[in-house]
């Protein structure tokens, strides 16, 4: 994928404009930055752009947690024992959708009658804060393992390139298992270990397509209309190359939240993700398994949650992706 | 006029004279190979023993076949390129090898125009940017502002000075290369080194860039080293002009004298395939062409004695023993070859002739005869 530079190889001016280039025409003379172009296109993308309203829907509901569970939920860990059915060995919810009615919007946890709807939301802010900042992590990280193997070259960039190959090898969920496990269960550490891991193993992916599109950027005769004039490699890579990596970065970064969102609900449906009590996605998917037979809704409602947050990411970061590369259709 | 040997010249003529001394250059570029020890396994000549000079205010024009080392060779005159070998003297300083600091103030008075008007513009940066990048990278005083710098320099090449804040994306072939220009002259050059700098443009354009070249000369008094690969290219715009075959040069004159009178068999060749333009004598010199057959050897293993031998219809075994050495044939006229062009042979009839002639002493290499 060339993200960026050509926008076309013909000319759209006609060779008239050649000599007409010196008559001021009528209209203001506006530049339209390739990013302009982008949004022009971004915004006839319905699909993308649905993704793109439930992203900042999920983002807002996530920030304003407590406000909304103050409107709409009830405290997280308070029991509501009297929405359990007592006929049926006291397990599932009263009612045919896992309790869902008007009081608990999303229906009640099996047994204990925990409000569902507050677990989903702060369960929100938990996926997406350890999905984001791990992949702040990884795009630094990528940013500069990649820039500095594919603009330096030779021995340098075989170096970075097998250590990323040999990370992108690693066990991952095993290593994460066993790393996390014998660690203290405390919410501020677990969350910066789980960052850590998701971020340290997934910048490979980022790095990687920074390294190739700096490899094909160096070889442009911009960056040697650079050095002719005088400018060190730190001008290079900062003012010529990186405006031209920052598309293929944005894409990438939006293509890689959603596989650690997954990453990070695995962790906890796996029993090493975030402690409880802290709402998670994941735990709940797991707790579900416990009650599949009696209370199906309690499956359904994380398994969703978790579905259309990935699926949201994913259009988003497709329509993006189709948006940026000039060689798709205009 | 040029005296016999380049050596001469520096020592007896004042260094002003000669804006540029080119003596013995080379470039190879190593092949290797594996991943973190790399073995040296090759090289690519690409240049390799050139010499020429450019005099103040004068083009010379340089043609060749393309990867013939047309643009390595501007490359190692701008210093972008390290060279392998050889000296380069820039206002009678040797800048063959520089430290950083001192090749930043190179860059001031030598500088080159792309062959490629869009990969030489960084899309994500607006003309005023482009232009203006000199100007910050040198710290140039500008007295009315960078704006105001730039906007002059937009005029100067002929583009809308209101055009200040577009990107490159949305301008021609043609005017994209002149913000090229615009950039390249934002230092106030005295040499600029144009490497193919209308070969991506429509005909019909190339004509006006090649005008505004040549007027920016004359109000500017640069010295260019214009970069082509074909003959009718630099024929009105240079002084001389300099004929390159797979790293070297084979034929070097003042223009007039090499587009009347050329002595070597490959600028024969060159000439003959420059196209005509009026239908009534294109049937003439269709006739009369010297076609080149064959490929352009490999620079890696470049063919003994004279590199043009495998294609050259004069080959004969001295050729391929012996290189030839640039000798001065005529006042200024300088050729690599050891059979020069006959007055005869610059018929048909001529050729026919001496390619016969070739043909009887049969040169001991895999070299066909070709006409
Ligand atoms: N950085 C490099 N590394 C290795 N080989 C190179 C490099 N740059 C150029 N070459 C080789 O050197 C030879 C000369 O290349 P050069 O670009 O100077 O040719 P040119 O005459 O400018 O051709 P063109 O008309 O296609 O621009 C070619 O064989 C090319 O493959
Ligand atoms: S005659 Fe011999 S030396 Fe001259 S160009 Fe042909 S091959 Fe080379
Ligand atoms: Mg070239």
């Amino acid at each position: 994928m060339t993200l960026g530079p050509v926008t076309s190889s013909t000319d759209l001016t006609t060779p008239a404009e050649e000599e007409a280039s010196t008559v001021t025409d009528g209209k203001k003379i506006e530049g339209r930055s390739l990013g302009r172009i982008a949004w022009t296109r971004l915004k006839r993308d319905k699909v993308a752009l649905t993704g793109g309203g439930i992203i900042i829907f999920l983002i807002l509901v996530a920030i304003f947690a407590p406000v909304l569970n103050k409107l709409f939920g009830h405290p997280v860990n308070e029991f509501h024992q009297d929405k359990i059915d007592p006929n049926l060995g006291g397990i599932p919810p009263i009612g045919t959708w896992g309790g869902i009615s008007t009081d608990f919007l999303l229906g009640v946890q099996p047994v204990t009658g925990r409000d569902l709807f507050s677990q989903i939301i702060y369960g929100a802010q938990t996926s997406l804060l350890i999905a984001l900042l791990a992949t702040l992590l990884a795009v630094m990280i990528g940013i500069v393992v990649g820039i500095t193997a594919g603009f330096f070259g030779g021995w340098i960039d075989s170096l970075f390139s097998r250590f990323m190959d040999l990370i992108l090898a690693f066990p991952l969920i095993l290593f994460a298992i066993a790393l996390i496990s014998v660690l203290p269960p405390t919410y501020w550490y677990r969350v910066t270990v789980i960052v850590l891991i998701i971020g340290g193993f997934s910048w490979p992916y980022i790095g990687r397509i920074v390294r190739g599109q700096t490899l094909s950027l160096r070889e442009r005769e911009f960056v040697e209309a650079a050095r002719s004039i005088g400018a060190g490699n730190f001008r290079i890579i900062f003012r010529e190359l990186l405006p031209n990596l920052a598309a293929p970065i944005l894409v990438y970064s939006t293509l890689i939240i959603p596989t650690n969102i997954l990453f990070e609900a695995a962790l906890s449906f796996l029993g090493v993700g975030v402690p409880s009590p802290t709402p998670s996605w994941g735990r709940l998917l797991s707790d579900a398994v416990n009650y599949y037979e009696y209370d199906p809704m309690y499956m359904v409602v994380p398994g969703t949650a978790i579905f259309i947050t990935v699926l949201a990411f994913n259009l988003f970061g497709d329509g993006l992706r189709d948006a940026l590369d000039p060689k798709s259709n205009r | 006029m040029a005296s016999s040997t380049q050596t001469e010249r520096t020592a007896t003529r004042p260094a002003t004279d000669n804006l540029l001394e080119v003596s013995g250059l080379e470039k190879h570029f190593p092949i290797t190979r594996g991943a973190f020890v790399r073995r040296k396994v090759g090289a690519v000549h690409a240049v390799d023993g050139v010499d020429f000079s450019i005099r103040a205010g004068e083009t010379l024009g340089v043609v060749g076949e393309s990867g013939c080392g047309k643009s390595t060779t501007g490359r190692l005159v701008t210093r972008l390129l390290e060279p392998t070998g050889g000296k380069i003297t820039f206002e009678g300083r040797d800048i063959t090898h520089l430290s950083t600091g001192a090749m930043r103030d190179l860059r001031r008075d030598v500088q080159m125009i792309f062959q490629d008007p869009y990969s030489s513009l960084n899309p994500r940066h607006t003309v005023g940017t482009i232009v203006g990048a000199p100007l910050r990278v040198q710290k140039i005083p500008t007295p009315q502002g960078i704006k105001r710098a730039v906007q002059d320099l937009l005029e100067l090449v002929g583009l809308n000075p209101e055009h200040y804040n577009r990107y490159p994306h949305e301008f021609s072939g043609g005017q994209r290369q002149r913000i090229g220009i615009a950039r390249a002259l934002a230092l106030r050059p005295k040499l600029i080194v144009c490497d193919e700098p209308v070969s991506a443009l429509d005909v019909s354009i190339q004509a006006q860039v090649v005008n505004l070249l040549d007027d920016l000369q004359r109000e500017l008094n640069l010295t260019y080293m214009f970069i082509a690969h074909d003959l009718s290219v630099v024929k009105h715009i240079s002084d001389r002009v300099a004929v390159m075959y797979l790293g070297k040069i084979v034929e070097i004159a003042d223009r007039d004298a090499l587009y009347a009178t050329p002595f070597h068999p490959y600028t024969l060749a060159l000439l003959s395939a420059v196209p005509v333009p009026d239908p009534a004598r294109r049937d003439r010199a269709q006739r009369e062409r010297v076609l080149l057959t064959g490929d352009v050897p490999s620079p890696i293993d470049p063919p003994s004695g004279c590199r043009f031998r495998t294609r050259c219809w004069k080959a004969q075994d001295k050729c391929a023993q012996e290189v030839p050495p640039l000798r001065e044939l005529a006042s200024g006229h300088r050729v690599a070859c050891h059979f020069p062009v006959e007055e005869a042979e610059r018929t048909p009839q001529g050729r026919m002739a001496a390619q016969q002639a070739a043909a009887e002493i049969p040169p001991d290499n895999t070299a066909e005869p070709a006409l």
